[in-house]
C-alpha cells in the first residue's frame, strides 16, 4: 500500500527506523520502477559522501519527493511528537522538524491505539501545517497505520479515513483512533497481489537484510 | 568507544555531550556511569536495538537535562563555527516546539525577502572537544575519515580533537591524491591513540561489521540499573575483554 501511495516518486529517502517503508521502495524497484532509494543508513554503499548533512542539503534542494515519518504520538492536525509522552521519555526529533517542511511526507506507525492517535499531542516535534508566510514545500500526504490509511486534507487541516486493512473494520479504527476525522465511503485496502508477496519475500527481503538485520528476521524468518 | 570506555573507568564527571546529529551507545554508556550532566542532541537511540534505556531512565527522573535539536540545526551551528560567523538560517523547524525552548534559536524575517519570509537563525556551537574513532592515523598528524565528513566538521568547530584510530600509517596521507579528499589536516587534530577494534561494538566500513548481537545483548542488560552495572563490570572495566570481538 505504502508502495502505491509513492508511485509517482522518481527520488525517496528512508531513515533507519522505517523498515517498512523501505521494503515498499525496494517493492517499487523489484517491479522495475526507476526510483531512487536513498537509504540513510546503508552500511555499505551509502550514497552520502559529504557527511549526514548531505540528507537535509539535498532535501533542502527539493530534490528528495517523499520522506517518511513516525511518532510516539501523532493527532488530528498531522502533528508530530518524537519527545516526551506521559511521562515517558522517546528518543527525540531527528531530522522531522527539517524534512517534514521539506519533502511530501508519508506519516507512518504500526500501532493504531489511542495512545499513539491523540487528540493533541504533548510536545510538538513538527507541525502538520504552517501559516501562509512560512516557505514549506513539502508535509503530510497520508497516514498509514497497521490498521487504516488515512489521506490528510490540507484545506481542512483534517485526516479521511481512506481504507482499513482486512479484517479490522471501519468501526474498529474509529474506536482506536484519538482524535476525529473525515470518514464518507470507506474501502477496503487493497490487499497485496500474490506477484507482489512474492517479490516482498524474494528480493526485497534480501535487500534490507543487511541494514535492517533485526527486523527481516522478526518478519521473514 | 574504547575513548568512551577510558572515561568511565577515569571516572569523568558533569560532561556535556552534543550529538553530531544523534547518540547512541556512547552516550547510553556514559549517562548509565554518571559521566554526564546535559545531553545536547536530536535524538539517544540504539538503531535497531531500540531505547537507550539508560538515557530514557535518567531524562524521565530528571538526572540529566536534555536540549533537543533537529539533526539539521547541529550541522548548521557547527558549520557556522567553522566559518567564523555568529548564526546561520535554516529553513524548516518553524512552529515546533523545540524553538520554544530554545534562547540560542530565533525566527527572523529574511532581510531580502519583500514579502512576508519568517526563518529560523541557530546560533554557533562550539564544543570544547570532539572526540571520534578513525581508520587512520598518519605520522604528520593527519586523520582519516573517508566519507564521514561530519567528523571533519567536528574537527573544524571543536577547540581540542583528540582521536583513536586503527591503525597508524607511515608517510603523509596529503601526499596522496585518493586518500586527501578523506583526510582531516593535522591543524585541527590535538592528540591521537590507538586504538585496534576501538569502534567496537560499533565497526569501522571494510574492517569490522558492528556487532548487532551485542548491541542486543545491551539494550537488554541495560533497562535495569542492576543489569547495567553488570555490563559495566563485563566489558568497560575489564577492558580487555572489551576489545575483543564478540
Amino acid at each position: 500500500m505504502i508502495a502505491r501511495l509513492i508511485a509517482d516518486a522518481t527520488h525517496v529517502a528512508v531513515g533507519a527506523a522505517s523498515a517498512i517503508p523501505a521494503a515498499a521502495c525496494e517493492l517499487l524497484r523489484a517491479q522495475g520502477k526507476p526510483l531512487r532509494v536513498t537509504r540513510l543508513h546503508k552500511r555499505k554503499g551509502n550514497p552520502f559522501s559529504e557527511g549526514s548533512r548531505e540528507l537535509f542539503d539535498l532535501a533542502g534542494q527539493g530534490r528528495i519527493d517523499y520522506f517518511f515519518l513516525g511518532g510516539a504520538q501523532i493527532d488530528g492536525e498531522a502533528n508530530i511528537n518524537l519527545v516526551r509522552a506521559e511521562g515517558r521519555r522517546f528518543p527525540g526529533s531527528f531530522g522531522s522538524a527539517f524534512m517534514y517542511f521539506a519533502c511530501r511526507t508519508i506519516l507512518f506507525r504500526e500501532e493504531h491505539s489511542r495512545r499513539v492517535l491523540v487528540p493533541k499531542v504533548e510536545f510538538i516535534s513538527a507541525p502538520g501545517s504552517s501559516p501562509a508566510s512560512v516557505r514549506r514545500p513539502g508535509g503530510p500526504i497520508a497516514l498509514v497505520t497497521g490498521k487504516a490509511l488515512f489521506r490528510w486534507q490540507p484545506d481542512k487541516r483534517r485526516f479521511r479515513l481512506d481504507s482499513v486493512h482486512a479484517p479490522h473494520t471501519a468501526s474498529e479504527v474509529r474506536e482506536a483512533t484519538g482524535f476525529d476525522y473525515d470518514a464518507g465511503a470507506v474501502r477496503e485496502t487493497e490487499p497485496p497481489t500474490l506477484g507482489e508477496l512474492e517479490l516482498v519475500r524474494g528480493p526485497v527481503a534480501r535487500e534490507l537484510a543487511a541494514d535492517y538485520p533485526e527486523f527481516v528476521r522478526r518478519v521473514w524468518s | 568507544m574504547e575513548a568512551v570506555r577510558s572515561l568511565i573507568r577515569r571516572k569523568a564527571s558533569a560532561l556535556k555531550l552534543l550529538g553530531v546529529p544523534v547518540l547512541g551507545l556512547s552516550a547510553d554508556l556514559l549517562i548509565g556511569a554518571g559521566c554526564v550532566a546535559e545531553v545536547h542532541s536530536s535524538a539517544v537511540s540504539l538503531g535497531e536495538a531500540g531505547l537507550a534505556p539508560r538515557f530514557s531512565e535518567a531524562a524521565e527522573h530528571g538526572e540529566i537535562k536534555v536540549v533537543d535539536y533537529t539533526c539539521p540545526a547541529v550541522h548548521t551551528a557547527l558549520q557556522a563555527t567553522e566559518k567564523g560567523v555568529p548564526y546561520m538560517p535554516l529553513r524548516g523547524v518553524i512552529g515546533s516546539d523545540l524553538v520554544d525552548e530554545r534562547r540560542d534559536w530565533r525566527v527572523a524575517q529574511n532581510p531580502f525577502a519583500a514579502d512576508d519570509d519568517p526563518i529560523l537563525l541557530v546560533s554557533a556551537i562550539a564544543p570544547d572537544v570532539a572526540l571520534f574513532h578513525a581508520r587512520w592515523a598518519d605520522e604528520a598528524g593527519n586523520v582519516w575519515v573517508g566519507r564521514r565528513r561530519e567528523l571533519a566538521t567536528i574537527a573544524h568547530a571543536a577547540r581540542h580533537t583528540y582521536v583513536t584510530v586503527e591503525e597508524i600509517r607511515p608517510g603523509d596521507m596529503l601526499e596522496n591524491e585518493l586518500l586527501a579528499p578523506g583526510v582531516i589536516s593535522a591543524v585541527y587534530i590535538s592528540g591521537i591513540a590507538r586504538a585496534e577494534r576501538g569502534a567496537w561494538p560499533l565497526g569501522v566500513p571494510e574492517v569490522y561489521a558492528i556487532d548487532d548481537a551485542h548491541l542486543s545483548l545491551y539494550a537488554k542488560a541495560a533497562r535495569t540499573r542492576e543489569g547495567f552495572a553488570q555490563y559495566a563490570r563485563d566489558y568497560v572495566w575489564q577492558s580487555p575483554k572489551s576489545s575483543l570481538p564478540a
